[in-house]
């Protein structure tokens, strides 16, 4: 392609991408550390009696780390769900990008449609879905009641395992899909090899097939760990008191308190939070992009 | 392999996982039938709360104004995402490749919250120093397509890369011009990805709470907005009648697209061999 048109294709993204997803991180960083001056910040550079001044305040970053603990309790207690979901996501979909895997050639494309088609279809209207199930009179306790295995409703909605519930189901399929994606290019005659060799089919599975599919593995965590830990809808439709998320301080600092500059605070202490697994998704996107380097 | 335990577990794996897929939606459509207002109790089935979303009109302006923003979207998505695809995959070296690639990939893991946030309040910055834009149907828009040219950039690569770089060298060896290949080649091979990643971004902007919350402004509230603060109230009869024209319509949508995508791919590979051979 001539030079013009190869700076145009690679110029058009990237202005886009810089000026739209780059630097509004810069702005809220910005902001995280301005002091307000009634409803505007002030800058973060003034002259005052001839001085250069550098009105810095740090805060809001005082108070998430050393003054109030709520922040900091709402920070591990996500990345506790996040790494429960995905260690839950992992548990019941490798299994099945597996076995979809290990399908007959016939049936298999069907059975990913069927596989593709709630994550196509709205997110939020599944995750309300669970609330009807769920709630004290919805259709478990109603149903377990009227068959007579239950005396009196259980409560299942807005605890912690409705929390879980709820993401596993809405970040199951981002673990499947890579997975499935990675399982069903493996080459089949490796297991056979090891057969030969007298690997029990348990042996040949812990010993080739998963080591073979780790990229899939990581790819998949990342996919449900990282927007796990600043997921909102979620926890607010199916959380409760017991499940203080980030994503919901970030949310009630920004519309409930209308305190931008600690909204802005925590959402950089979350960036950083997340810094080192989304490099290495990156990393990983970046490899896959280049074709499989095995 | 000749294994029936094997066998019998796998496939009750399956039925299993699916079936938690899909035991939500069941419930959903079903109980959007319910007579009664209270929605999980049963009293018979009637099509009443269809007809209230009628004259339901935030729904129906939600609705209008979320399908206006879905198409500028996905529209905006593919465009910017075969831009990046062709970026990453036919330039393997040029400065800022790695910036590009990570900004083009945050998007799809980094929490919504964030981008929300941060979006919106560069869009304030901008907005008190030069008095444009007015938070509303634009500044949805902006973020959607943020969100959909990462989908959209995954899906478009991942064909890119499938493809048989041969055919575009031809064209080159025969005297077209770069753009003339682009336009006559490239992208009537990637056809496919074009229309999935459309359809693939026109459903995630028809979905999103998250953004639209933090970029809309007074008078443009999206079709999940409204749904999702009456879901925040507790449950709410309408929300399963607009969840059940969603599903059913997104599902045959999705179905016939897949179903005439395989068909085009079938009859491509036939005709490519077809042409082969003559040439052989």
């Amino acid at each position: 392609m001539g030079r013009m048109g190869r700076r145009f294709v690679i110029g058009v993204p990237m202005v886009f991408l810089l000026v739209i997803f780059a630097l509004p991180f810069l702005v809220v960083f910005k902001i995280s550390v301005s002091e307000m001056d009634g409803v505007r910040f002030r800058d973060l550079l003034t002259w005052q009696d001839g001085l250069l001044q550098l009105n810095l305040k740090f805060s809001n970053y005082r108070t998430i780390f050393f003054e109030d603990d709520l922040y900091l309790r709402a920070y591990l207690s996500s990345i506790w769900f996040a790494g429960l979901t995905t260690v839950i996501c992992l548990a019941i979909g490798y299994p099945f990008a597996y076995f979809l895997a290990r399908s007959r050639p016939d049936i298999r494309p069907a059975l990913l449609m069927l596989l593709m088609l709630p994550f196509w279809t709205s997110f939020l209207l599944r995750v309300y879905a669970w609330k009807m199930l769920l709630a004290d009179n919805g259709v478990f306790n109603n149903l377990a009641i009227a068959l007579g295995l239950l005396a009196e409703p259980v409560k299942m909605m807005n605890t912690p395992f409705s929390l879980t519930l709820g993401m596993v189901y809405t970040y199951l399929p981002f673990m499947v899909l890579p997975l499935y994606a990675n399982l069903v290019k493996m080459d089949i005659r490796l297991l056979e090899a090891a057969r030969d060799l007298g690997a029990t089919p348990w042996q040949a599975f812990w010993r080739i097939t998963v080591p073979l599919s780790q990229g899939g593995i990581i790819a998949g965590a990342l996919l449900v760990f990282i927007p796990c830990v600043g997921e909102f809808v979620i926890p607010e439709l199916l959380g409760g008191p017991e499940t203080l998320m980030i994503g919901r301080v970030l949310w009630d600092e920004f519309f409930s308190n209308n305190d931008w500059p600690m909204a802005s605070s925590v959402a950089v202490v979350m960036v950083l939070l997340i810094i080192v697994p989304l490099a290495l998704f990156n990393k990983y996107q970046a490899e896959s992009a280049l074709g499989d380097k095995r | 392999m000749k294994n029936r335990a094997g066998d019998i577990t796998s496939r009750v794996w399956l039925v299993a996982g699916f079936a938690f897929l899909y035991l939500p939606i069941v419930t959903l459509i079903t109980l959007s039938f319910n007579e009664s207002p209270l929605v999980t109790t049963w009293t018979g089935f009637s099509f009443k709360w269809y007809g209230e979303l009628v004259r339901d009109v935030p729904i129906i302006e939600g609705f209008v104004l979320s399908i206006k923003i879905a198409l500028m979207t996905a529209t905006a998505s593919v465009v910017l995402g075969t831009f990046a695809a062709v970026a990453i995959t036919k330039f393997k070296r040029f400065p800022g490749r790695t910036l590009l690639t990570g900004m083009v990939n945050s998007p799809l893991v980094m929490p919504e919250v964030i981008i929300g946030l941060s979006l919106l309040l560069m869009l304030v910055s901008v907005q008190r120093a030069t008095g444009f834009p007015d938070r509303g149907m634009l500044t949805i828009w902006l973020g959607h397509t943020l969100l959909g040219m990462a989908y959209a950039t995954v899906v478009i690569t991942s064909r890119l890369q499938d493809m048989n770089p041969q055919l575009e060298e031809a064209g080159l060896d025969l005297g077209a011009k770069p753009w003339q290949v682009f336009f006559l080649i490239t992208l009537p091979l990637i056809s496919q990805a074009l229309v999935s990643a459309w359809l693939l971004t026109f459903t995630l902007s028809l979905d999103d709470v998250v953004l639209s919350a933090f970029l809309s402004g007074p008078g443009s509230t999206t079709l999940p907005i409204t749904i999702f603060s009456r879901a925040r109230l507790g449950l709410n009869p309408t929300v399963n009648a607009v969840a059940t024209l969603t599903v059913l319509v997104v599902s045959i949508g999705v179905v016939a697209a897949s179903v005439w995508i395989s068909r085009m791919e079938k009859r491509r590979a036939q005709e490519m061999a077809a042409a082969f051979r003559m040439s052989s």
